[in-house]
C-alpha cells in the first residue's frame, strides 16, 4: 500500500457513497476515457464479483459511466447521469459475472467507436485504482503518473530507441515495464513519467519503424 | 534525534511519539508541523497546503447544508429521511444537551445521508465515515465562531493525526474493521475540536487516543453490503463520542495507554477479527434474520 499524505486523509470530495465503489469506479472510467482517447458510440462494461453484487446500490454503474463521459469523481451529474443529456448520444450496457480469479471489484471496460478496445481494471481500495489489460497485454497503470504506452515489433533495441527520445526531451523515467506475447511479435512498454510529454515527441515516437500503437495517457487530477 | 528538523523539514514522522517530541523541540502545535511537512514533501508552500484544507472544509459544509435540506432516500431505499426527522423534532423541541449537540448529530446525519443518496462528500478519512469530523469541527466552529483560519489549523490537526493512524493500519473495513474507518474519524473529529478548543499538544493526542481505545474493536458488517445499516446512524454516535473525549482530556485525563500502542492494539485487534467481520457481510448484523431479508428485498435472492 502506499503510504498516505496527510491530503489523502482530508480527500478527496466525491460523490458517495463508496471510495471503491463509487470514487473508484468513475476513475476507472476516466482513465479508460484517457487511453482510449476518443468518445466511444458503445461501451459495455463487465462487472465482477462485488462490483456486480452491490454495485448497484453504491452508484458503481453510474460512476463508471460517468468517467468514460469525462466527469470527475465530485461531479454533481454522477447521480443523475443515466438522464443526463451527456449520456444521451453513448449505447452503454452493464453486465454481471461472478470470477474468483479476479479482484473483488473489478471491471472489463469494452470500447467501440472509430476502432475497438477492451481495458481491464481493478478497484484497489480509497479510490486508488490499477487498469490490469488494454486488449491482450498486461500493464499495471494506477493513473498517478503521466504514461506514454507502446505496443510495437519485439526485436532488440526497442527500449533504448524510446527511452532516447524522452532523453533528448529531458524528460525523467519514473518506471518502465515491458511485456509480450511471444518472442519477436508483439510487444508492449508502459512508461511513467515525470512531468509532461509534447505532443511532437509522441509524434516522433509513432513514427519509427516497428511501432504499431502509442498512446500518451495523462495522469487522473 | 530531531537536531536536523529545521534543516529537513521532510522528514518522515511516523508514531505518536515523534509528532509530540517535534512538537514540544519545536515550541510548534501539531497543525503547524504537519502543513510544513506536507509541504515539504509536495514541494508546495504552506499556504498551498492551508488552501487544500480549506477547499475539503467548504465542501464538508456544501455537504452539510445540502443534507440538512433533503429527506431523498438512498438507491436502496433504506436511509435518507433521519436527518430530517431529527430536525422536525427540534423546531418544537430542545435536545437535552442544548443547541450544540442538536447541530452535531444533525450535521453527521445530514452528511452521512447525503453521501448515500450520491451526494459530494469529503472522504475523510472514508465515505462511510464521512459524516464524523466534519459534524464536530463546523457543529463547534457555528456554536462558537471560531474563525476559518482556526478551522483549517482544526482540520489540519485532525489529518495528522489520521495519516500516523493510517502508518501502521490501513483505514479500510475490509482490512481492519470499522474501529479503522468510524473509529479513526472520532479519533481525528477528538483532535480538532482539542485543537480549537485551545488544548494543549499532549491534550490533542490524549483526546485523540481516548476516543480511539473506547472505539477497539468495532465490527464492519453493513446490511447487504451497502454503507447504510449501520454506517450512516454511527456516524452521530461517533461524532458525539468524539465530544466525549475532548472534554476528559481537557481537564488532563490521560489515556493510561499510550497513542501509539492503542494504534498497535487496533492493528493487533484487526489482524485477530475474522474476515467475516471485515466489510464481506459474511456475519454480525448483516446476517441477522432482518438484515437478510432487507438484502434479498434490495438484490433479490
Amino acid at each position: 500500500m502506499k503510504k498516505s499524505t496527510l491530503f489523502d486523509i482530508i480527500s478527496p470530495v466525491m460523490a458517495g457513497p463508496s471510495s471503491s465503489h463509487t470514487a473508484g469506479a468513475v476513475r476507472l472510467g476516466l482513465l479508460a476515457r484517457n487511453i482510449y482517447k476518443k468518445v466511444p458510440h458503445k461501451v459495455v462494461f463487465k462487472l465482477y464479483n462485488s462490483y456486480a453484487h452491490t454495485g448497484k446500490g453504491h452508484g458503481t454503474d453510474k460512476g463508471l459511466l460517468s468517467g468514460i463521459l469525462g466527469l470527475k469523481v465530485d461531479d454533481r451529474r454522477i447521480k443523475d447521469i443515466f438522464n443526463n443529456e451527456i449520456s444521451e448520444n453513448i449505447d452503454y450496457k452493464f453486465e454481471y459475472y461472478d470470477n474468483f480469479r479476479r479482484h473483488p471489484n473489478s471491471v472489463d471496460i469494452e470500447l467501440y467507436g472509430d476502432y475497438n478496445m477492451k481495458i481491464s481494471g481493478d478497484s484497489v481500495g480509497a479510490g486508488e485504482i490499477l487498469i490490469t489489460k488494454i486488449n491482450d497485454f498486461n500493464v499495471s497503470l494506477s493513473g498517478n503518473y503521466n504514461t506514454l504506452i507502446l505496443v510495437y515489433k519485439d526485436k532488440p533495441g526497442m527500449i533504448s530507441s524510446v527511452t532516447s527520445h524522452l532523453q533528448c526531451a529531458n524528460i525523467n523515467i519514473a518506471s518502465l515495464s515491458c511485456d509480450r506475447n511471444a518472442k519477436g511479435q508483439d510487444a508492449s512498454m508502459i512508461i511513467c513519467i515525470d512531468g509532461n510529454l509534447d505532443a511532437d515527441i509522441v509524434q516522433s515516437i509513432e513514427k519509427m519503424d516497428d511501432i504499431y500503437f502509442v498512446t500518451y495517457v495523462e495522469k487522473l487530477g | 534525534m530531531w537536531k536536523n528538523w529545521d534543516n529537513d523539514m521532510d522528514i518522515n514522522i511516523s508514531t505518536f511519539e515523534q509528532l509530540y517530541n517535534v512538537c514540544i523541540s519545536t515550541n510548534k502545535q501539531i497543525y503547524e508541523v504537519a502543513q510544513e511537512a506536507m509541504g515539504a514533501s509536495e514541494d508546495i508552500s504552506v499556504e498551498q497546503v492551508r488552501a487544500f484544507a480549506l477547499r475539503s472544509l467548504f465542501a464538508m459544509k456544501e455537504a452539510i447544508d445540502s443534507g440538512l435540506n433533503s429527506k431523498e432516500l438512498s438507491l436502496s431505499g433504506m436511509c435518507g429521511d433521519d436527518c430530517f426527522k431529527l430536525q422536525q423534532r427540534y423546531k418544537n423541541e430542545s435536545a437535552m444537551f442544548g443547541k450544540l449537540f442538536e447541530k452535531i448529530i444533525e450535521y453527521a446525519l445530514a452528511t452521512s445521508e447525503e453521501n448515500i443518496r450520491m451526494g459530494t462528500i469529503v472522504a475523510c478519512p472514508t465515505a462511510g465515515s464521512c459524516g464524523i469530523l466534519p459534524a464536530v469541527l463546523v457543529g463547534v466552529s457555528r456554536e462558537y465562531n471560531y474563525s476559518e483560519n482556526n478551522q483549517i489549523s482544526a482540520l489540519i490537526t485532525a489529518g495528522e493525526i489520521g495519516r500516523i493512524i493510517s502508518v501502521k493500519v490501513a483505514l479500510a473495513g475490509a482490512v481492519a474493521g470499522c474501529q479503522a474507518e468510524c473509529g479513526t474519524a472520532s479519533a481525528m473529529a477528538a483532535a480538532a475540536v482539542c485543537q480549537l478548543r485551545g488544548g494543549t499538544v499532549k491534550q490533542i493526542l490524549n483526546a485523540s487516543a481516548l476516543a480511539l481505545k473506547n472505539l477497539l474493536g468495532l465490527t464492519c458488517d453493513p446490511v447487504a453490503g451497502l454503507v447504510e445499516v449501520p454506517c450512516v446512524k454511527r456516524n452521530p454516535f461517533l461524532a458525539i463520542h468524539a465530544v466525549t473525549a475532548v472534554e476528559l482530556a481537557l481537564s488532563g485525563i490521560e489515556s493510561k495507554i499510550p497513542f501509539d500502542e492503542v494504534v498497535d492494539s487496533m492493528a493487533q485487534t484487526g489482524a485477530l477479527m475474522s474476515p467475516m467481520l471485515k466489510e464481506s457481510s459474511q456475519a454480525g448484523l448483516a446476517t441477522t434474520k432482518t438484515g437478510l431479508k432487507i438484502k434479498e428485498n434490495i438484490f433479490g435472492k
